[in-house]
């Protein structure tokens, strides 16, 4: 029988075999949602009446016995990045308060287009700028581990949309690991596409050169399933790659490493790692030894270097990419009182419409960019930038896949960082150079660890275009830890109960 | 006393840089698919895109990248193997993404020229123009301040925005620092721009009106006491929106500077604005405090790669070069060094062609419009082809040919239809300007002009032929001057014997 705790590969098979219909689906969905969304706050926007009719017409189509693309029917809940025409669409932000996108992107376009029935919007750190889910302008999403930890971020609502059961897939935005490190502390999986693999058409940009939309689930192949869907070559989107979408779907059903050679990273374990962090990736990659694969230890020198240059780069971007919020057009408009000047309005809108985080990073990309520092700073980044890639380029010249903790802890306490943002930067350690590569990245639950009882993310990282690789790797280790532990990992989280 | 221009120019060595935008006469606009056209109702020609949505990304529009290539070749630039877009941050109510989009470091052509011809004193002087680079940017959209003295942002009552214009593609010429030119600082920026604008017309890249914005000068002027060597503070002029105002406006800079430095003031690096009406500047904001754009490649696009046979095959297209169409012209019309110059320069030649194509004599079209028309063009300071069209004033010369209008009646004709009383044949009409070649009416007048003289007509028939001069008068008195003087002396003659 389908319950909201199957798999999004279980709901299809069940919808294609009648068992279940759609709008069944998404009333349980919404059923959940409105049970427990009042404790986790995943969501900040349900568009009920367009996914119930969407889930209406997917029901009415297959029933006319029309083939139907493997996930319709199925709902997804959707970062609040990703415009969606005439359905709020904030960022996280008050700024876009009440802003109604006249467009879809690309990615809502081809889930609309896969049948895929969209939940709502969920919440984000504002502008996906953070790693907790904490800098949203309309509070923050609760961890469904534990209600007084953070569940990650920037995209800490689609990761704790999944693992509340509020949805069985979700999309996610990944500028340093967005979606990776959310997934981690959850206990889900998370993937971020090669950088060009999926189009940003529509996705509200955060850094232009990192970000990349990607799938979020319960499983390695439901997300391989809903990355198939959201993939692929758009001229809208100029740095779209034009080149086949990687098999990921295949790769995630392999099952198989055997003679795959995996790459340690030496640089991204040890200090400052939790001890059980580190235990849970050690067993992990001891079960891809006894399916076959081959450790080597691979150093990545510059990695050191690769927070400090993102946090120029990605600021640089943010602080022109944001420029544009400046109530001419749309969004809010603050103290537009006839009296004063458009320059003066724009001020206060800004003023009120970002939060402190948002201002923070406009502030350091605007004086990286100014006139007399460029070199120094953003001129210096872009080069650190050239020598991970040559890091990477080196690694895969002898491995087939690199792997690492995706976060360096499991789910702190909300609150406990918010007034150290550099403690909060370091969150995404071991996903930031990823993003600066533009490679794949993917994190598979690996456990909880010993001391907190708390989710830990595997991170396999795959060359540009290869992303089948670590769909193949991470399929065969969910495998292995699911035998060894008999249940899927979320069936150890608390149940939540409606208030 | 305050210096006049020749007195500056002889004390003052003048330096010039000039740089052209030019509206690209694409279909869509530089970075999305919305239509370009001009004077569609406000906000019509929009999309996520240009008007800078959330969400929404940049793609380059190929045709405006060939049409930049086009112009790169025909200035004889070398064309960037690889060039990229930047961004150009500030805020402004008009620019939809508070950055605009524009090739900055690494331009798509670089280093050319452009040859030009000018009058001097001792005749015709060659002069090459060095081009620093051609690059690609999207305009902006408009703003219209309503409300308020000035028509500028602050002051006004409220501002409305037009994104129509956002995103149009641009493409900016800029020259090196031109040098050398003594006094004939203006006439080397008329010529330039006048021969950059022929270039871009014979590519069909643009429609270089630059009544209509889709041509525009920006004059950078600097001054140095003669024979220092030096590089004086520069001033750059924009909104010079013709030809004449380019002239204009050097000649204007010239004298403001010059007058400065005479009372120890120094210049101020700024922008300053050109008045159609006065022919001067006023300063617009300064530079000193110079705005930092915060420059950085644009990541939303990719660099433009463009390969090398294709930069072959669009050179393989290039239309004839306006000197060598000049030649070919000058050579089938038969025109003196000197008036191809005067034409040229005084940018006629395209309606000259076009009248001449219209069937007028290659002489009377040329001595219309650098005559008559370019007289009554400098009159009401403004551009000859502004006034009239090339089919009116081809009417009019193929009325005189006919005989219908004499040269004196069709310069009233050009003066009624360039007062807009509509084209010749109803300015005739109205006017009642038509020549008297009706025999029974003349008949009337010479009759009439015998009566009143009886003595001179008896000269004349006792063979004194030059006396008919004075009948001939009294008759074209009498008819206003509409008469044709060779028919009245035909008939006069006739009518006593002769």
């Amino acid at each position: 029988m389908t319950t909201i705790r199957s798999t999004a590969a279980e709901m299809a098979a069940a919808l294609a075999a009648g068992t279940t219909t759609s709008v069944e689906l998404t009333n349980a969905h919404y059923a959940q949602i409105e049970k427990v969304d009042g404790a986790v706050h995943a969501f900040l926007h349900l568009d009920k009446e367009g996914a119930l009719a969407q889930a209406e017409a997917v029901d009415a189509k297959r029933k006319s016995g029309t083939e139907m693309p493997p996930l319709a029917g199925v709902p997804l809940a959707l970062k609040d990045l990703l415009t969606q025409k005439g359905v709020p669409t904030t960022c996280g932000s008050r700024m876009l308060e009440g802003w109604r996108p006249p467009y879809d992107s690309t990615v809502v376009s081809k889930l609309k287009a896969a049948g895929i029935v969209i939940l709502g919007k969920t919440n984000m750190d504002e502008f996906a700028m953070g790693s907790s889910t904490e800098n949203s302008a309309y509070g923050p999403t609760h961890n469904p581990w534990d209600l007084a930890r953070i569940p990650g971020g920037s995209g800490g609502g689609s990761a704790a949309a999944l693992a509340a059961f509020e949805a069985p897939l979700a999309i996610g935005s990944d500028t340093g690991g967005s979606i990776r490190q959310p997934a981690a502390v959850t206990g889900t999986v998370g993937v971020k596409p090669t950088y060009g693999g999926v189009s940003r058409y529509g996705l509200i940009a955060f850094s232009s050169s990192l970000d990349q939309a990607g799938p979020c689930a319960r499983t390695v192949l439901d997300a391989a399933l809903l990355h198939e869907v959201i993939a692929g070559h758009d001229e809208r989107d100029s740095t779209s790659i034009n080149a086949p979408v990687p098999q990921v779907v295949k790769a995630a059903k392999k099952l198989d490493v055997k003679g795959m050679k995996i790459g340690v990273v030496k640089e991204l374990q040890g200090e400052g790692f939790q001890s059980g962090v580190l235990s849970r990736f050690h067993e992990s990659l001891d079960a891809l030894v006894s399916a076959g694969a081959e450790l080597v230890e691979v150093s990545c020198p510059n990695f050191d270097y690769a927070l400090a240059a993102y946090y120029l780069i990605a600021p640089s971007e943010c602080s022109s990419n944001l420029a544009r919020f400046d109530s001419m057009r749309y969004g809010i408009r603050v103290g537009d009182n006839g009296e004063r000047s458009a320059e003066e309005v724009m001020k206060l809108t800004r003023h009120e419409g970002f939060g402190p985080e948002v201002k923070r990073r406009i502030i350091l990309g605007t004086y990286a960019l100014s006139s007399g520092y460029y070199d120094a700073y953003y001129g210096s980044a872009q080069k650190v930038r050239t020598l991970i890639m040559r890091d990477f380029n080196a690694a895969f010249a002898k491995v087939d896949v690199l792997v690492s903790p995706t976060a360096p802890t499991t789910a702190f306490k909300i609150g406990e960082q918010v007034d150290d943002p550099l403690a909060m930067y370091l969150n995404d350690i071991a996903t930031i150079p990823v993003n600066l590569a533009g490679i794949g990245g993917m994190s598979v639950p690996c456990g909880l660890a010993a001391e907190d009882g708390l989710p830990v993310g595997f991170q396999i990282m795959s060359p540009a275009m290869r992303d089948d690789l670590m769909y193949q790797v991470g399929g065969t280790l969910e495998a292995a830890l699911l035998s060894k532990w008999g249940a899927p990992i979320l069936d150890k989280a608390p149940v939540l109960v409606g208030n | 006393m305050a210096l006049n221009y020749d007195q500056a120019v002889a004390k003052y060595e003048p330096t010039l840089g000039l740089e052209v935008h030019v509206e690209l006469n694409t279909k869509s606009k530089m970075f999305c698919s919305c239509a370009t056209e001009f004077g569609g109702a406000p906000n019509t020609q929009t999309c996520p895109v240009c008007l800078g949505m959330p969400g929404a990304l940049p793609v380059v529009n190929g045709r405006a990248i060939e049409s930049s290539i086009l112009i790169g070749l025909a200035l004889n630039c070398s064309v960037a193997p690889f060039s990229r877009f930047a961004r150009k941050n500030y805020f402004y109510p008009d620019m939809p993404k508070n950055f605009q989009t524009s090739q900055y470091d690494e331009p798509i052509c670089v280093n050319g020229y452009l040859d030009i011809e000018i009058e001097t004193d001792e005749g015709l002087k060659a002069f090459r123009v060095e081009i620093e680079r051609v690059h690609m940017e999207e305009d902006t959209g408009k703003s219209l301040h309503v409300g308020g003295a000035t028509g500028r942002i602050h002051g006004a009552d409220y501002s409305l925005l037009d994104y129509n214009r956002a995103g149009i593609p641009l493409v900016e010429i800029v020259t090196k620092i031109v040098g050398g030119t003594g006094k004939y600082a203006p006439q080397v920026a008329r010529a330039y721009v006048t021969e950059l604008r022929d270039i871009l017309r014979s590519l069909g890249v643009s429609d270089v009106k630059m009544e209509q914005g889709s041509m525009r000068c920006d004059v950078n002027l600097s001054l140095a006491p003669m024979g220092s060597g030096a590089l004086g503070t520069r001033s750059e002029t924009k909104n010079v929106n013709s030809l004449r105002s380019v002239e204009r406006a050097v000649i204007g800079e010239v004298i403001r500077q010059s007058n400065r430095l005479e009372s120890g003031e120094r210049i101020v690096q700024e922008t300053r604005h050109f008045l159609e009406e006065s022919g001067q500047t006023r300063p617009g904001r300064s530079k000193e405090q110079a705005e930092d754009y915060r420059y950085f490649p644009e990541p939303d696009l990719v660099p433009v790669v463009p390969d090398s046979a294709w930069i072959e095959e669009l050179r393989s297209t290039l239309p004839e070069k306006p000197s060598t169409r000049r030649a070919r012209l000058q050579a089938d019309w038969s025109v003196p060094d000197k008036e191809m110059t005067s034409l040229v320069n005084a940018g006629l030649l395209d309606v000259v062609e076009e009248t001449i194509a219209l069937g007028a004599e290659p002489t009377r079209a040329r001595s219309w419009w650098l005559g008559e028309v370019s007289r009554l063009a400098n009159e009401r300071e403004v551009d000859p082809t502004t006034l009239i069209t090339s089919a009116q004033v081809a009417e009019v010369i193929a009325l005189i040919e006919s005989g219908d209008l004499t040269d004196k009646l069709a310069r009233q004709v050009v003066e009624g239809v360039i007062a807009g009383e509509g084209n010749p044949s109803a300015v005739i009409a109205q006017r009642g300007l038509k020549v008297v070649s009706d025999d029974g009416a003349l008949m009337t007048a010479i009759e009439a002009a015998i009566a009143s003289q009886p003595e001179t007509a008896e000269r004349i028939r006792g063979g004194n032929i030059p006396a008919a001069g004075a009948l001939i008068g009294a008759v074209m008195k009498a008819t206003g001057g509409q008469a044709d003087a060779a028919k009245v002396r035909e008939l006069l003659l006739k009518h006593l014997g002769q």
